[in-house]
């Protein structure tokens, strides 16, 4: 069965140029994506460990939207209750600052949720588009491109950050700014060399020699089949936004205290391993979760768009 | 199969290749290992420490920081040096102090650098001029001001020849100075009045960039070993005068930048002893070593505040400072957060300064009734309604105790005074330039004495123009004060001079005092004798080892 | 290909003379200075500091004075560690983090591709699930929350290794590891996806049939093709690791090249700011053009000027 598919696929579109009209042919490829959604999300459902990670992750955002409107403290109120071990009354323990680490657990995950997908979604757009343009254009402009992502991740970052601090205000917009200054580079180089090497494939060549533009290349041929790769950097990408985000936040780019991104925390709370170690698991354990989730999820998105594996 | 065995094979192969090839540091020390190594056998006494950084620079005249300062106070020696917050005959063998109290005349004992040669008053005179040399461009050179003539040759004004530095013979310095200053003996203790081995440093430019035969020195230790950026080593130094009354044969020093690590490393054993200026313990380890009973703490000559800005915004209300100053819980502070047991801060200057161990009464802790009143007023006199309509913004340089602490007094402003305050942490760099911009409202700053005398801690409020000033205040009787304070010889006299200046400061609050800082130390019971003292000095010349 | 390479280096100098250029006016822009200190002295002293270090001069002339350094490859003395010059200090710090870098390289490498190839191989079956997960963990935890724990755990709880210091190989492994574990997940979860991808092509399948072995085929034929994004990653990827880790040499108070580039910075030590700007970029360019190269290695269909219409 697969190796027909396979076969089909690839050589439709020799066949339909010479057998049939234009429009026929845009008509039988509107018809085959539809069935083709239908199987994704079909496979996708079977997949037992993306459904899991897809669950984790809509209750973790709802975690994150709801405890800090509901529970009784604040992420910033101080209890006078300094480093205590989880009880009853405080899930997660307190601080150093005597805070509830529960709310403030949930509170992070606003502000390392939304900077982690903001960042992946920026990375993915930017780092797809430029590696497959200067993939596909090969020569001179690719030459120009890469050495433009070469010299942007060489320049000092911290200096770009601290300038940066000093023209905007502190806060969200400056730190996504910060993040994807540089972030979408290794995302920009993966899909490159994947279309470098899908792109002198036959059906690709055939696709060409049948006139499509380079638009029509990156969307219908080379994505689909770097698709792998690009979700494999996507998962890679959340987790060093969220510790970039950590590390900007201490010279001050972030959110000011005394809110705290799981990042923040988790650097804090790292300190704290012999004294409370609460205070560094759980932020700890949220973000390999989250992770681990998105990372199950992207994997069986991964097989469920991959046309080869089709069964 | 084959291919599988065939591919650990070449990953073994290229592992043991690499490492076989790789030099993992120029130390093949075995002994460092073992914990209990040759200092166990009672032959050899080693101590172990960490610092936290590579230090920027040996060269007493111009190094700025403590960790240098650590190594400086070891390997080498001053005119005097401090022992039990008295300064004592060092390299000098006697001194006479004339009527006047403007000449010193130190006469020096016979003592010999490490590398055998006597020490000479030429050394210090040297040294000194090395300093004050507008060429040499030393940080510190302003801590020489109050000899005579050296302001204006550092700021090339004057003339070398007119500087108040005299050798009379090659064991006599004469000193004169612009003021009396009953404080130079503890001066003279410090880094920058350091001698210099004249004759090494004329013929090799950066003979203190290495350890070695060039790094010559009058201490009781010498730099035998620097590997940069990752450890130091001393031992003792047979040439030193008083060297049979040194314990220690060797102070093996790493570089150690995280105080987790550090505190690790004590608890493994690696080493023997944390305190400033020798790494810091951290916040989250104090209750540990508390419980431990191993927690050592003394009084440090040194304050932390916060400084506002006068000039401009809701801080230039003095009532609106007086407000703040007053609603901060200093001791819920420093028992929760800061955990050194600090004096909560109700001055300007530190109890371990001497005249100043009692409190003066200018306020009381955490006032909140007098404080919502100094608010009232001060929103009156700005034209406001609620004090939710202050926008204030506390910065402060990045740090995870600063933080600590910033939040929990914001918390308290906002909780008892309804002020918000938003927080706005820089990086160390940014963060001085805003502070001497002003471009800030309320900001963070620590202040350690170079010198155990109040005047420390006050002169740099005298103008604004002080480049230490930072908050824009200045008020003419307290400059006047001071003043009158430098021109004083009966010691008594003085120090009511600076109280009333204090006192000026306190009623106008251009800065908020939060607490005086402690040293603090942690030790394996076998390290004797090993304590800061009041301007947070480690000598490791008295310290031994008994195993 | 040599044309290609000579061509190449061109655009290497030019890389060279943009991210030196684009460093000099970062550096000017950046609030604070190098002598910047909690203690204020003289602005005459701060003048002559300045002259000292050539600071007082034009930008125009100090732009070029750090042109003239790169071309002669000589960044002058620190304007923090006095009497220390910036070439030393890359010398004698590089060496080590080269040495850490190549350890952690081998790890990462070996343990990625060994995770990948298993969940590949087994895909879908309980080892998949298990050399994801392991990845996941790597990728999830980073390493100054990683390095932390294995020191306190392995290095003070247990015994097994120093908690600090260099002083031989024992004191490199929990380093090594600390920065190995996140990108050896990183290149589990290509080669595995990468694999996955190669598995059904037409000439593994073919191998399979001519009775290759299971491993065999992994090894000659879909380990080869699945290798191309991981090439990618590992260009770039190197020339971080041998250049330090400024985390990790942190927490371990490893001699690194890796801390001078943050230290520099937050120091605002101009020369050495440079120094290590431009020896960063001299490895990663040349890191990135061996990975092209190596492309048409791996895949010979890749050309390398692009292929022509």
């Amino acid at each position: 069965m697969a190796q027909n598919d396979q076969s089909f696929e690839q050589i439709s579109p020799d066949k339909f140029k010479i057998v049939g009209g234009r429009s026929d042919e845009n008509e039988k490829l509107a018809d085959k994506s539809v069935s083709f959604w239908k199987e994704v999300v079909l496979r996708f459902s079977q997949n037992k460990l993306a459904i899991f990670g897809l669950i984790a992750l809509f209750v973790i955002a709802l975690l994150a939207i709801f405890v800090p409107v509901f529970s009784p403290y604040s992420y910033r109120e101080q209890l006078g209750l300094y480093n205590a071990a989880p009880s009853a009354a405080h899930w997660f323990g307190t601080d150093d600052l005597g805070r509830d680490v529960f709310v403030r657990v949930w509170q992070g995950a606003r502000i390392s949720l939304f900077i982690g997908i903001t960042a992946a979604i920026i990375d993915l757009i930017i780092g797809v588009l430029w590696g497959s343009i200067s993939g596909l254009a090969g020569g001179r402009l690719d030459n120009i491109m890469m050495r433009i992502a070469d010299v942007l991740s060489a320049v000092p970052y911290l200096l770009v950050v601290i300038i940066l601090l000093v023209v905007l205000q502190p806060g969200l917009l400056p730190m996504i700014i910060a993040l994807s200054i540089t972030g979408w580079i290794n995302m920009a180089r993966i899909v490159r060399g994947e279309v470098l090497s899908i792109k002198n494939q036959e059906y690709v060549l055939a696709a060409r020699t049948l006139g499509a533009n380079t638009w029509h290349l990156i969307k219908r041929h080379l994505v689909p089949n770097a698709l792998g790769a690009i979700l494999v950097t996507m998962t890679l990408t959340i987790p060093s936004a969220i510790f970039t985000e950590a590390f900007l936040s201490y010279l001050g780019l972030g959110v000011p205290a005394p809110r705290a991104s799981w990042g923040t925390m988790a650097s804090e709370g790292n300190k704290a391993l012999t004294s409370a170690p609460w205070r560094l698991f759980f932020p700890a354990f949220f973000i390999s979760l989250t992770i681990f989730a998105f990372n199950a999820v992207g994997d069986g998105l991964r097989d469920a768009l991959d046309p080869k594996l089709r069964k | 199969m084959k291919k599988r065995n065939l591919f650990l094979m070449l990953m073994l192969l290229a592992l043991t290749l690499v490492l076989a090839a790789c030099n993992f540091g120029s130390e093949k020390e075995s002994t460092d290992d073992t914990k209990e190594g040759a200092s166990e056998e009672g032959g050899s006494k080693e101590l172990n420490l960490v610092i936290p950084s590579e230090p920027p620079s040996l060269h007493p005249q111009l190094a700025t920081d403590s960790t240098s300062n650590a190594i400086l106070q070891n390997v080498f020696e001053g005119l005097t040096t401090l022992k039990d917050g008295e300064a004592i005959e060092a390299a000098a063998e006697k001194i006479d102090v004339s009527e006047d109290q403007l000449t010193y005349t130190f006469t020096l004992r016979d003592a010999k650098w490490s590398n055998g040669d006597p020490v000479t008053a030429e050394d210090f005179e040297y040294a000194w001029k090395f300093a004050l040399d507008p060429k040499n461009a030393s940080e510190y050179a302003s801590i020489l001001y109050p000899i005579k003539g050296a302001q204006a040759y550092n700021l090339g004004e004057g003339k070398v020849e007119d500087l108040g530095i005299k050798v009379i013979d090659e064991k006599t310095l004469e000193v004169t100075l612009e003021n009396p200053t009953p404080y130079f003996l503890e001066l003279t203790a410090f880094k920058t009045y350091y001698p210099i081995h004249k004759a090494t440093a004329e013929a090799n430019k950066t003979w203190y960039a290495e350890a070695g035969d060039s790094y010559v020195t009058n201490g009781p230790f010498k730099l035998t070993d620097w590997q940069h950026s990752g450890s130091i080593t001393l031992e003792k130094n047979e040439n030193y005068w008083e060297a049979d009354k040194v314990a220690l044969d060797k102070v093996n020093i790493s570089m150690v930048e995280s105080e987790t690590t550090t505190a690790t490393m004590f608890d493994a054993g690696e080493i023997d002893w944390i305190g400033s200026p020798f790494q810091t313990i951290g916040l989250d380890v104090i209750d540990r070593y508390k419980e431990e009973g191993i927690l050592n703490i003394s009084d440090h000559a040194a304050i932390y505040v916060y400084k506002f800005n006068t000039t401009e915004g809701p801080t230039a209300n003095a009532n609106i400072r007086k407000a703040l100053t007053l609603a901060i819980d200093r001791q819920g502070l420093i028992d929760n957060v800061t955990k050194g047991e600090q004096t909560p801060a109700l001055g300007m200057v530190p109890s371990a300064v001497k005249g100043f161990e009692e409190d003066r009464g200018y306020m009381k802790d955490n006032d909140i009734e007098e404080a919502r009143k100094a608010l009232d007023a001060g929103l009156k006199e700005l034209g406001l309604s609620d004090p939710s309509e202050l926008k204030l913004k506390l910065s402060f340089n990045t740090s995870e105790a600063h933080a600590a602490i910033a939040q929990f007094i914001q918390e308290g402003w906002r909780t008892n005074l309804g002020i918000e305050v938003t927080l706005d942490n820089s990086e160390w760099q940014v963060f001085l330039d805003k502070l001497s911009n002003l471009d800030f409202q309320i900001g963070r700053l620590g202040w350690i004495a170079d010198y155990n005398d109040a005047y420390t801690f006050l002169e740099m409020y005298d103008s604004a123009e002080n480049g230490n000033n930072d908050t824009g205040w200045e008020n003419a009787e307290y400059a006047e004060l001071l003043k009158q304070s430098n021109a004083e010889t009966d010691p008594a006299k003085r120090l009511e001079l600076l109280k009333q200046a204090e006192s000026i400061i306190m009623s106008e609050t251009p800065v908020a005092p939060i607490y005086y800082y402690t040293n603090l130390s942690v030790k394996k019971d076998y390290v004797k004798n090993m304590e800061q003292n009041a301007l947070g000095n480690m000598y490791l010349k008295y310290v031994d080892i008994e195993k | 290909m040599l044309r290609y390479i000579f061509k190449r280096l061109i655009y290497i100098l030019i890389a060279l003379f943009i991210i030196v250029s684009a460093t000099f006016f970062l550096m000017k822009l950046a609030p604070g200075s190098p002598f910047a200190s909690e203690r204020d002295f003289p602005a005459e002293i701060e003048a002559q500091l300045n002259a000292k270090y050539g600071l007082d001069n034009p930008w125009y002339i100090q732009y070029k004075d750090y042109l003239v350094d790169t071309i002669s490859f000589d960044f002058g003395e620190s304007m923090k560690y006095k009497g220390r010059s910036t070439n030393d200090i890359i010398s004698e710090s590089f060496p080590i983090s080269l040495t850490l870098g190549i350890e952690a390289m081998i790890l990462s490498i070996g343990l990625g591709v060994l995770l990948g190839v298993i969940a590949a191989l087994y895909h879908n079956r309980w080892p998949d699930y298990l050399a994801t997960t392991i990845a996941v963990l790597g990728i999830s935890v980073p390493s100054f929350i990683l390095a932390g724990l294995m020191q306190y755990f392995l290095a003070y709880k247990l015994g097994m290794f120093p908690v600090s210091g260099w002083k031989g190989f024992n004191y490199s492994i929990l380093p090594a590891l600390a920065i190995a574990i996140t990108h050896a997940g990183f290149i589990a979860k290509l080669i595995r996806s990468s694999m996955l991808e190669q598995g059904n092509s037409d000439y593994v399948k073919m191998a399979r049939a001519k009775g290759l072995g299971k491993w065999t085929t992994v090894f000659r034929h879909t380990l080869r093709n699945a290798l191309l994004p991981v090439v990618t990653y590992l260009g770039p990827l190197t020339a971080g690791v041998v250049t330090g880790s400024f985390i990790v040499e942190q927490i371990f108070a490893i001699p690194g090249l890796g801390r001078h580039f943050v230290t520099s910075i937050t120091n605002r030590d101009y020369t050495v700011i440079m120094g290590t700007t431009v020896f960063y970029s001299i490895i990663l360019l040349f890191a990135v053009l061996i990975v092209d190269i190596l492309y048409s290695v791996i895949d010979p269909r890749i050309k390398l000027k692009g292929a022509k219409k």
